[in-house]
């Protein structure tokens, strides 16, 4: 039993290289999703204290929009357009219906306010595009679909070329955030916000302005994973259980940090693939990825309350 | 002029501090219990024991179980439908591996399970707060799923999987399984659940619930003053867990008859949180009321388009329900951030000084 969990794995993993390889390349695409859909949660939260947890439903709603336009005749591209227009309006209604009334209450009423939400996109979701399954418009978009062999060690190694672009363009995405957040005015003004609300508002930045353009970016972070995601496994509404993969991810790198979410998710992509192939399946019958990545997280936070990333929280009285 | 407090005085420590300061609040709460012990019974039909009556009290109880623990002792939960799970699992083991068992006793033990694993689930508090404490609790969500679905032992070797309540018979009578009736199970549930409520009012009144509010005020405060915060943290999951467990078994054994693991997954969790929020955070009687609401609404809204002559097909219905309920949450949140029961509050301190506006 013991040489089973201690030995014999890593015996696996030297005596086919090339499957590890695979099998961290795997990791290493789910956890570039992770990542992105962590980051739309951190965004949100940085600029405004909302926990959002409708980031989920947000990309089953951006990938079914974007589907539906195409599938009424829509160029691939232009709905791409109309989709964005359509989670900006969705970021303006939320802003105006919800959170206004809403500002100044406490976290968790927030926080149910943004799961009543996700209740209502799911319900209307349904309605407008049905609830069966979509094949995303990967080739329409450009995409492409093939993929490259590599033969390390004699092995084989498939890298499908969707997953390598959804990995390209996710880097680019969150390059484009940094500089964003860290060089212009209204990305200075997003982490003001977020260093202190009543200091932010006295200096003339407009809350407003501030959460529609944050839910619109997180929009727009939906509508990439969506795409990404899509492309592997078809668009319906059990994409929506992939946001609650991104939790875990906040907890290890920490509800403010925006590379603790990517590094985070990259770490629970990988070791929890590696966990269910050299451990999981031979050994507990499969499907610890619906757990593993919580319960490393929450080994992490006994040890480190702060999460791998986050800062250290002195409390006063 | 109904609620006329005048007249009423309080002339020792003990009268101020009793149950019902006010003796319409007496009155009006025996009314409420002839119709939940008589009258309901009496009139109601099997429909409305299925899909009301049961489902509000053993919604409202899993809901004061969250309720002492998140509107209490301020911690978030999100992990509540798994440690139902925890207790129904329990129930059906017990009553399979000891039939001789009397229900009850079978309903009630089965709630010590889900204590446990509350406690070892909640060790995390100690270290961690607030949203982090939350997803941590997502853990014992997913985890124990799981474990419902792998770990064969649990619902014995069933080739499908789920559970199945057997016959249970108390005192000649069927009480659970598919030979029960409902208006038995009804009582049942309704003697467990009031007498359930009638501890949690008293533990949340006393030197615990103190000890809890106090926590969930200010932390660093409470420990100040002598307050062990984790032996009140962990009171409080071991408390809210048993009492969650009790709803599990009951949900499973006097209403569902046979479960499978993804009954317990995070949408029940949500609906639960739902309950507590809507009827209001630290309060007893919210939870009532947010189960009459949650419970009730998709019930009414179920039948509204067929008595409208409205013809729209049946899952047509179920996404305009999961749609309203979503819209609903957020407006009720917005019109009353504190919830139903905050609302009856204030009715009832406008009730007290009607017809004068001050």
């Amino acid at each position: 039993m013991l040489t089973e969990i201690f030995i014999k794995p890593f015996a696996d993993m030297v005596e086919a290289p090339d499957f590890l390889l695979q099998v961290l390349w795997e990791g290493l695409v789910s956890g570039i999703l992770y990542a992105l859909i962590a980051l739309g949660f951190v965004l949100i939260y940085r600029s405004s204290r909302i926990f959002n947890f409708a980031q989920g439903i947000m990309v089953v709603f951006a990938a079914l929009t974007l589907v539906g336009l195409h599938a009424m005749g829509v160029p691939a591209w232009v709905s791409v357009g109309l989709t964005l227009l359509v989670m900006f309006g969705l970021a303006v209604a939320i802003e105006r219906v919800v959170l206004r009334p809403l500002v100044g209450q406490p976290d968790i009423i927030l926080f149910m306010a943004t799961i009543g939400v996700t209740l209502f996109l799911i319900g209307l979701g349904e309605i407008i595009f049905g609830g069966e399954n979509k094949v995303m418009i990967t080739e329409e978009l450009g995409i492409p679909t093939g993929s490259i062999l590599f033969e390390p060690w004699g092995g084989l190694l498939i890298l499908e070329q969707k997953d390598i672009t959804a990995v390209i363009v996710a880097a680019l995405l969150v390059v484009a955030l940094l500089l964003f957040l860290n060089k212009t005015r209204m990305g200075r003004a997003i982490r003001a916000l977020g260093d202190d609300h009543q200091a932010a508002l006295s200096v003339g930045i407009s809350l407003q302005t501030i959460w529609v353009l944050v839910w619109f970016i997180a929009g727009i972070i939906a509508l990439v994973t969506g795409i990404a995601w899509g492309a592997r496994a078809g668009v319906s509404f059990a994409l929506e259980v992939i946001a609650y993969k991104a939790l875990p991810v906040l907890m290890l790198g920490g509800l403010e940090s925006i590379s603790g979410a990517i590094i985070g998710g990259l770490m629970i992509g990988m070791l929890e693939k590696l966990f269910e192939i050299y451990w999981g399946q031979p050994l507990l019958g499969g499907n610890t990825e619906t757990w593993f990545a919580f319960v490393l997280a929450l080994i992490v936070l006994l040890f480190r309350p702060q999460g791998l990333f986050g800062e250290k929280i002195i409390e006063r009285v | 002029m109904f609620y006329r407090t005048a007249g009423q005085f309080k002339t020792s420590y003990e009268s101020d501090q009793a149950l019902f300061p006010v003796r319409q609040d007496a009155i009006l709460l025996a009314v409420i219990l002839v119709f939940a012990w008589v009258i309901f019974p009496l009139t109601a039909s099997e429909f409305t024991f299925q899909t009301l009556l049961i489902p509000i009290l053993i919604y409202a109880l899993a809901a004061m179980g969250l309720n002492i623990l998140t509107g209490y002792a301020g911690q978030l939960s999100l992990g509540t439908a798994a440690f139902m799970g925890v207790g129904a699992y329990a129930c059906y083991k017990m009553v399979t591996l000891m039939p001789w068992l009397n229900p009850v006793v079978a309903i009630l033990l089965s709630g010590v399970f889900s204590a446990g694993v509350g406690v070892a689930f909640g060790i995390p508090s100690l270290r961690i707060k607030g949203f982090y404490l939350a997803i941590a609790t997502l853990a014992a969500q997913f985890f124990l799923v799981w474990l419902f679905e792998k770990w064969a032992w649990l619902y014995n070797y069933n080739a499908s999987g789920a559970i199945q309540v057997p016959n249970l018979t108390m005192f000649g009578v069927y009480v659970a399984g598919p030979q029960a009736d409902s208006w038995v199970q009804y009582y049942l549930v309704l003697a467990i659940v009031s007498v359930m409520t009638v501890l949690c009012i008293n533990l949340t009144r006393g030197n615990l619930g103190r000890t809890w509010k106090a926590t969930r005020d200010v932390d660093i405060a409470a420990e100040l003053i002598g307050i062990n915060l984790m032996k009140s943290k962990l009171t409080a999951f071991m408390v809210s867990s048993y009492v969650v467990g009790v709803a599990g078994a009951l949900f499973v054994f006097m209403w569902r008859g046979a479960a499978e693991p993804n009954l317990f997954d995070i949408p029940l969790s949500f609906r639960i949180l739902f309950i507590a929020i809507i009827g209001g955070l630290g309060s007893i009687l919210g939870n009532y009321l947010g189960a009459i609401l949650i419970v009730g609404l998709p019930v009414v809204l179920g039948t509204l388009p067929a008595a409208l002559g409205i013809p729209i097909s049946s899952s047509m219905v179920e996404h305009i329900n999961v749609m309203m309920v979503g819209g609903l949450i957020v407006f009720f949140l917005i019109i009353e951030p504190h919830g139903l029961a905050q609302l009856w509050r204030l009715i009832r301190e406008k009730l007290i000084i009607w017809p004068f506006p001050h």
